[in-house]
């Protein structure tokens, strides 16, 4: 019978939804679902964990884990898998998950597929699906059946789903070793905003938007749809917006519900960060760039007439 | 100090994609292959590093099929690098494959003062190998670092993270690195610098050699092409008919809103 193990991420308390898709393909699968939470308020989670299936929240106050420090990560990581005799293992595919799995594999000697977007668990079977070569290919890929199987799953893949679970909360003192890694800070970033790689929604602008301060038709739509701007790296490297913004291989990898791109020509090391996408709309007055071929929904048209017309047409269905 | 820059072999991202006969990797006929985009990074920031610190040397490492992969070493030589070692290894092995033979290399080679690596690869898209290279070394380790300041005793890392946000480490050396965009702006190969890649004799290791199976815990089962999408749906009418008409469909067709 697998016993899965889920990472939940959370800041201060509040649970990512990663969390809970996590959850519920664990839940579905039949098996027994454990959560580990770490740092400031992982005490407070296993009621909200116990609605989507989770039976118990292992936790770690100590106030050493506020701040991701790798090496103690993968150390409390480690022991937790040990503790429990977990034979998989789910977390998201953030940063902080692709940065301490992989850690935590070596360790262990487990296997680990990273930034999977489709998950099937089928007993102790698990195969997932991931895209590859910038997303031009998917792969199907499957684990030694002896492996402790790691999952690193890419937020807004799978459906949520409440399920009956237990609010155990049980307090987990890992061991703690010397450590060579001094986290001396973490600098806040200047957005409010959800982050790229967590959006539901996205619009991002390209170089078509001729100069630094039209970028503002961008964050203006993205304000009226509640979400989060992006950039081609055409812009970025020409300093109007910071790198954090970038969509694409030598960026961020996005899969919102809705991706809207505005000036932008959709080159293929665009494409690769963004194909996930749900629903894609292009706003570009060439009717030729090849944006247009991986549209749902396209408006061949000046972005400076479109755009305007398309925030007060949001702004009626969207705010009575 | 000895600077590794562990570095892969990449198809370009402008090559189209074919399966192969056996229905689980590329076709590589007609792959042009290319360094990985973030190793740029990687082997720019080592040439730097041994620039400003007189008596450096710095050793880029592949693991990769024989018959190709030593042109990658050639091209980080050709952009400054000293040394290069070529790991040799069937296609498609898993990072962990890899990892086990990166570190048990840079121990032949007498340890390490500095690691860079990518914060990952283009192709199979993993970002694992530098954090397991780090684990087998028991070594601490930074990814997706835009700003590195190194010292005798310690380096620092800028590591960027979700929503524009930055940690900041401070880890006893050696260390490993994985750069992100942002860190420099890899240079161009000189000349001479392509004439003395192209003389250089690489050292040649390979998986058995090092102690290391080829197996590992995971498996491609199978790698399909993403279907082709439908046309898109371009609206028509004037900027203002055209607007309406995408934020209907958006709300009752795709039901995004
Ligand atoms: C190794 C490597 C990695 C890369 N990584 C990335 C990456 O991660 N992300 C990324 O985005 N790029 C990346 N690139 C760059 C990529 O190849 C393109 O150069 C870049 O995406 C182009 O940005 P753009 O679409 O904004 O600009 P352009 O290609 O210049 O396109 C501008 C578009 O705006 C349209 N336009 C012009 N005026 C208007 C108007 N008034 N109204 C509407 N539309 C208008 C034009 O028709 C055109 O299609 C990478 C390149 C390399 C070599």
């Amino acid at each position: 019978m697998a016993k899965i193990l889920v990472f939940v991420e959370h800041s201060n308390g509040k649970i990512k939804r990663s969390a809970f898709e996590l959850l519920t393909a664990a839940k579905k699968s039949g098996a027994t679902v454990t959560s580990v939470a770490v740092g400031a308020g992982s005490d407070t989670l296993s009621a909200e964990l116990s609605k989507y299936g989770s039976s118990e929240c292992l936790f770690v106050k100590s106030a050493d884990f506020n701040l991701y420090n790798p090496e103690l990560f993968t150390g409390a990581l480690a022991d937790v898998i040990k503790k429990t005799g977990a034979n998989i293992v789910l977390a998201s595919a953030s940063g902080l998950g692709k940065d301490l799995f992989p850690r935590v594999a070596a360790r262990l000697g487990a296997g680990i597929i990273s930034d999977a977007t489709e998950l099937s668990i089928n007993g102790e079977d698990v195969v997932v699906k991931k895209p590859v070569y910038s997303g031009k290919a998917f792969a199907k890929m499957g684990f030694e059946p002896s492996a402790i199987k790691i999952v690193l799953m890419r937020a807004n893949q799978l459906p949520i789903a409440e399920a009956a679970g237990s609010t155990q909360s049980t307090e987990f003192s890992p061991s703690q070793v010397g450590l060579k890694t001094l986290i001396k800070e973490v600098v806040k970033g200047t957005s409010e905003k959800l982050d790229l790689t967590e959006a539901n929604i996205i619009v991002s602008g390209g170089r078509g938007l001729k100069d630094a301060a039209n970028f503002k038709l961008v964050t203006d739509l993205a304000d009226v749809l509640g979400a989060t701007a992006g950039a081609s790296r055409a812009i970025v490297d020409a300093g109007w917006v910071s790198h954090g913004m970038q969509v694409g291989q030598t960026g961020k990898t996005v899969a919102p519900s809705l991706y809207i791109a505005i000036g932008i020509s959709g080159a293929i090391q665009h494409l690769a960060g963004m194909s996930g996408s749900k629903v894609i709309v292009a706003i570009n007055n060439d009717p030729n760039a090849p944006i247009f071929q991986k549209a749902t929904y396209g408006i061949v048209g000046d972005a400076f007439e479109v755009v305007p017309k398309l925030i007060e047409e949001f702004k009626k269905v969207l705010h009575h | 100090m000895k600077i590794f820059v562990c570095i892969k072999q990449v198809p370009d991202t402008e090559t189209k994609i074919k399966v192969a006969a056996d229905g689980a990797s590329i076709d590589s006929t007609s792959v042009k292959w290319v360094m990985n985009p973030y190793d740029e990074y990687a082997v720019e920031e080592a040439v730097k590093l041994r620039e400003a610190n007189a008596g450096a040397q710095v050793f880029v490492m592949t693991v990769g099929p024989k018959k190709r992969a030593g042109e990658v070493l050639r091209t980080a030589i050709a952009m400054g690098a000293d040394e290069g070692v070529l790991i040799d290894s069937p296609e498609n092995i898993e990072p962990f494959v890899t990892a086990q033979a990166l570190a048990a290399a840079i121990k032949t080679e007498g340890g390490a003062s500095l690691i860079l690596t990518g914060k990952l690869a283009i192709d199979d898209n993993a970002s694992s190998v530098g954090q397991m290279v780090a684990e087998l070394l028991g070594i601490p380790h930074s990814t997706v670092v835009s700003k590195i300041q190194y010292t005798a005793e310690h380096i620092t890392a800028e590591r960027d993270i979700e929503g524009g946000a930055k940690e900041i480490s401070q880890m006893t050396n050696p260390a490993l690195i994985g750069a992100n965009k942002g860190l420099n702006m890899p240079r161009y190969a000189s000349l001479p610098g392509i004439m003395k890649a192209k003389k250089k004799v690489l050292k040649e290791l390979d998986l058995a050699g090092l102690g290391v199976a080829a197996a590992g815990k995971t498996k491609v089962l199978s790698l399909e092409l993403p279907a082709d999408k439908p046309p898109a749906k371009l609206l028509q009418g004037d900027s203002s008919a055209q607007s309406a008409e995408l934020v209907k469909l958006l709300r009752d067709e795709a039901k995004v809103l």
